[in-house]
């Protein structure tokens, strides 16, 4: 009895043991994982309306609420000469006053549905974007459509807008983030290239516009046929085209001449680096933008460029921030962006880093901005393409998140297959392709570095790099006098 | 339960003002629960329509733990979680995560940090593998380089987020103006400089043990899970987590403010900007939601009583705001207008004044009160469309769990809207922002005080 009774006492406690051990994690290496899940693409279902405007629904039954944007085809890109700010200020207009509705009266009626309608341009399109519940959306597409289609620019709400706008533009010099953007922006691409002013214009042309100027430009750019109306949500084709068929579809072209695509002149050609300094008195911080202009959307190298930008500053673990943050603690973080758009847009390389330390973060842009020309090691590029890769069906989770994929769709006018083929085509992208394009895209000895900081302080420092000739930029050359 | 959802919402938009019952869908999250034998509560929410998953950990603690001349350390530590554990080497917790297609983030705030990490739903496990870890091994591998190293990081957040930003310091001064000298509210969770630093290692030692323990936190795993084999793993990888004890609730006296409360900073600025503040009931205390109306109807959208007037109409502010701050151990009203050039904070606030004694005088409108509870409404469904990242549903699952030890607290915390009277917003103006006691905050541009 006392010896059954021991053996079993010890059988329990062997189990108990071996319970415990089989359920200790080994952590000696991380777990094995499986094949990473498929990628669930939406099913786009492609219509038309009677008057010809183009329809893509995604039907996604998750949450009742619903997504639906009116894209124009057109933005400040396309602005003239001289009119700088008119896409962004007519986009704001179109909630200030719509049919029969005041300014206010949409307002409320917006905010009564619980709905959010934003009316806003960007460089190369323009969006009127309703997010609503579904069982609003029949209420609320009327207010949508009259704002979209109907706009009547009041005078007295331009003369309010424009003050706003004043009084924005003149604020903007309070943050060092936009000086140094706007700063850098206006190096690379001049004053007669678009992107070298800001989307919202300038005093000047803030100062200029009419009402007049308002209404034309928005009969030539808000078009039936330069527009797309994309839905996303829990509705169904079947439920909601009638719907937009009744708001949109008797929508049709105004006789006036619909206003040409601007070509972009090319920007001011760069021989040699540069830097530029925007005096902040006291700054705790050195904004720090570095680049030159990059690449249009359309470009071939788009996936050995997105990861190579991967690799260098795309990523928490990439080379810039795990030098400038987690190795040296110059900055809360370090990241570089090929900004793509229809024309080329810039590649900048940015950081806010400590003032005393602003000429060794500025050396340690440059060891990276050089070692990215160095063929990347096999994990190092696998890890940089799975990390884009395997993110991808994030992209496709929220309504919001599906229209915006919808939308760089029909901007950048990719092909029918973009979705399906991307995983394949970022897992082709070579070392060789990403040395290619380190070489024709990162050319660091012909970059601009603007830096927006505590002149005094900092520009000895820089000085003693050598990096080039340093221009000292004021706020008024940058946003143009108040 | 969509299909449910909907039916009941098309059955709310016929009647104009129905009663509470049946305003509020049921707006719910289907969940299990269950304790870890180390104390931790588990939560786990199914949902496969994205092939993500999303790991999310809410400890029990903020920065109103902290000592005197310690400020900012809970969220310095904050930092430290993600530099590597016992199993983990320093710099490859990001190194595994991006490798697999993996994204996480932090975030403290004065009651509690929450963390999250969002995968694909193959790497799972790898995700509780590292959130294991460095709840259970957290020390093995820290050292005082690595704190050194954060620390400078920190401090760059702090200058970056704050010093370096028009009006930054501007909440920070709220703080130390709203709550007196030794109240956990009284410093900012960013902390001050000599604090950040002062942080040693034996603190992160002390902080850790203290604070990180499996019974003071919770996780909630959300998205394209099997939750029986999410169990299983979350089981296996947890089980050798050690168990700690609970931290002890905080108790604070309650604290008020006896009068009008003055300063004036400088900052470069172009405008200046005044800040009202007052002091008002916690988050989901009796009041809170009413202070979330009221603030709509004061300066939520263009038809709001105080952008109207003095935006809209009059056009002497560039903007105004006015929000509802709610924490744990009482909340802070504020509203924040930047006055347009040629005009004055004092010229201003005269106009604020006479629109707050207007709402503690006579109730708003229907209206007013229902545009305001529908957007608050509306905004529960948006809430849903994400699992992970701040704001996801494995982010709010728990973030209800620690707060009301409820997970699925949607209906109850929209209810909390639905359910006001306009009388209600009236009360609250009246009882909790008294013109005789608050903060008056001014900021004016460098060189014109």
């Amino acid at each position: 009895m006392k010896r059954t009774h021991l053996f079993a006492a010890f059988a329990i406690a062997a189990t108990v043991a071996l319970g415990a051990q089989t359920q200790a994690p080994d952590r000696s290496k991380p777990p094995a994982i499986g094949p990473a899940p498929q990628v669930k693409l939406p099913a786009i279902q492609k219509t038309k309306l009677s008057n010809g405007v183009p329809v893509w629904i995604v039907e996604m039954h998750k949450v009742p609420v619903v997504q639906v944007n009116l894209l124009v085809l057109s933005g400040s890109s396309d602005e003239p000469a001289g009119k700088y700010g008119i896409a962004s200020l007519a986009a704001s207009m179109l909630q200030d006053g719509a049919a029969t509705r005041s300014a206010l009266d949409i307002a409320d009626a917006v905010d009564f549905l619980g709905a959010d309608l934003s009316t806003t341009a960007g460089i190369d399109s323009t969006g009127i974007r309703l997010h609503a519940t579904v069982a609003k959306l029949a209420d609320a597409l009327p207010i949508m459509a009259d704002v979209a289609l109907r706009p009547t620019f009041p005078q007295a709400e331009l003369d309010r807008v424009r003050q706003q706008r004043l009084t924005s533009i003149a604020q903007a010099r309070d943050s060092a983030e936009t000086v140094a953007q706007l700063a850098f922006a206006r190096v690379l691409f001049g004053q007669q290239h678009r992107f070298g002013t800001a989307t919202l214009g300038t005093s000047d042309t803030i100062k200029s516009f009419t009402v007049a100027d308002l209404r034309a430009y928005y009969q030539s750019v808000y078009r039936p046929e330069k527009s797309v109306l994309l839905v996303v949500g829990d509705v169904t084709a079947s439920k909601v085209l009638p719907l937009l068929e009744a708001q949109f579809g008797k929508w049709t072209a105004p006789q006036t001449t619909p206003a040409p695509h601007v070509t972009l002149p090319a920007p001011p050609a760069r021989t040699a680096r540069g830097v530029y300094i925007v005096d902040k008195p006291g700054a705790a911080q050195s904004q720090i933008r570095i680049g030159m202009v990059g690449v249009p959307r359309s470009t071939p190298d788009y996936f050995p460029i997105q990861v190579m930008n991967t690799v260098l500053g795309g990523s928490f673990q990439s080379r810039l921030n795990m030098n400038l943050r987690e190795k040296h603690g110059y900055t809360y973080g370090a990241s570089s962006q090929f900004d793509m758009r229809v024309a080329a847009g810039p590649f900048v390389a940015t950081a806010g880093v400590q003032t005393d330390k602003t000429a060794d973060a500025l050396k340690e842009f440059f060891n990276e901005l050089a070692g990215i020309h160095q063929p990347v090691a096999a994990d190092e590029l696998t890890r940089a393409k799975n990390y884009i890769t395997l993110r991808f069906p994030e992209r496709f989770e929220a309504t919001a998140d599906i229209s915006a994929q919808l939308e760089s769709l029909i901007v950048y006018q990719l092909p029918d297959d973009y979705f399906s083929k991307y995983v394949a085509n970022v897992q082709a992208v070579t070392a060789g392709d990403v040395k290619r394009t380190a070489d024709a895209y990162v050319t660091p000895d012909k970059m601009a570095v603007v830096i927006v900081g505590d002149q005094k302080v900092i520009e000895p420092g820089i000085r003693a790099l050598d990096l080039g000739p340093i221009t000292t930029m004021t706020t008024d050359e940058i946003f143009g006098k108040p | 339960m969509r299909t449910v959802l909907t039916i009941l919402i098309a059955a709310c938009a016929l009647l104009p003002r129905p009663a509470a019952a049946q305003t509020t869908p049921a707006l719910t999250l289907n969940y299990t629960e269950f304790k870890l034998p180390n104390g931790m509560t588990v939560i786990l929410h199914e949902d496969h329509s994205t092939p993500m998953v999303s790991v999310n950990v809410w400890h029990n603690v903020g920065s109103a733990r902290e000592r005197p001349g310690r400020t900012g350390f809970a969220h310095l530590f904050e930092h430290l979680m993600f530099m590597g554990s016992g199993h983990v080497k320093t710099g490859l917790f990001d190194e595994l995560l991006e490798g697999v297609g993996g994204t996480d983030n932090a975030s403290t705030g004065n009651d509690t940090t929450n963390y999250w990490i969002n995968v694909p739903s193959n790497a799972l496990e790898l995700a509780l593998y590292l959130e294991s870890d460095r709840l259970g091994y957290l020390l093995d591998s820290m050292t005082p380089q690595i704190v050194d190293a954060q620390r400078d990081v920190v401090k760059n957040e702090r200058r970056q987020r704050y010093e370096n930003v028009p009006y930054g310091m501007a909440q920070v001064t709220l703080g130390e103006m709203l709550y007196p000298e030794g109240h956990p509210y009284h410093w900012p969770v960013i902390g001050y400089m000599p604090d950040l630093t002062a942080a040693s290692y034996d603190d992160v030692v002390a902080f850790f043990k203290k604070y990180y323990s499996p019974a003071n936190s919770s996780l909630a795993i959300a998205g394209d899970i099997d939750p029986a084999v999410a169990r299983k793993l979350v089981e296996k990888w947890f089980s050798d987590v050690k168990p700690g004890a609970a931290a002890e609730p905080i108790t604070i006296p309650g604290v008020s403010l006896t009068g009008v409360q003055k300063r004036t900073i400088t900052d470069r600025v172009q405008l200046p900007r005044l800040y009202l503040a007052w002091l008002t009931p916690a988050f989901l205390t009796p009041g809170d939601s009413a202070l979330d109306v009221l603030a709509n109807v004061l300066a939520g959208g263009r038809n709001s009583r105080l952008y109207r007037r003095l935006v809209y109409d009059q056009q002497i502010a560039q903007q105004v705001s006015a929000r509802q701050q709610s924490q744990n151990l009482g909340s802070q009203f504020v509203i924040e207008v930047t006055p347009r050039p040629g005009h004055t904070p004092e010229e201003i606030k005269a106009i604020i004044d006479e629109e707050i004694t207007k709402l503690q005088q006579a109730d708003p409108s229907d209206h007013e009160v229902q545009r305001a509870v529908n957007q608050f409404e509306a905004s529960y469904y948006d809430r849903l469309e994400q699992v992970g990242g701040f704001g996801g549903k494995a982010d709010q699952l728990n973030g209800y769990f620690i707060r009301t030890g409820d997970p699925d607290y949607f209906a109850e915390d929209v209810a909390r809207y639905t359910s006001l009277a306009p009388s209600d917003i009236r009360a609250v103006a009246l009882n909790f922002l008294p013109l005789d006691r608050r903060v008056e905050l001014t900021v004016v541009p460098e060189g014109s005080r």
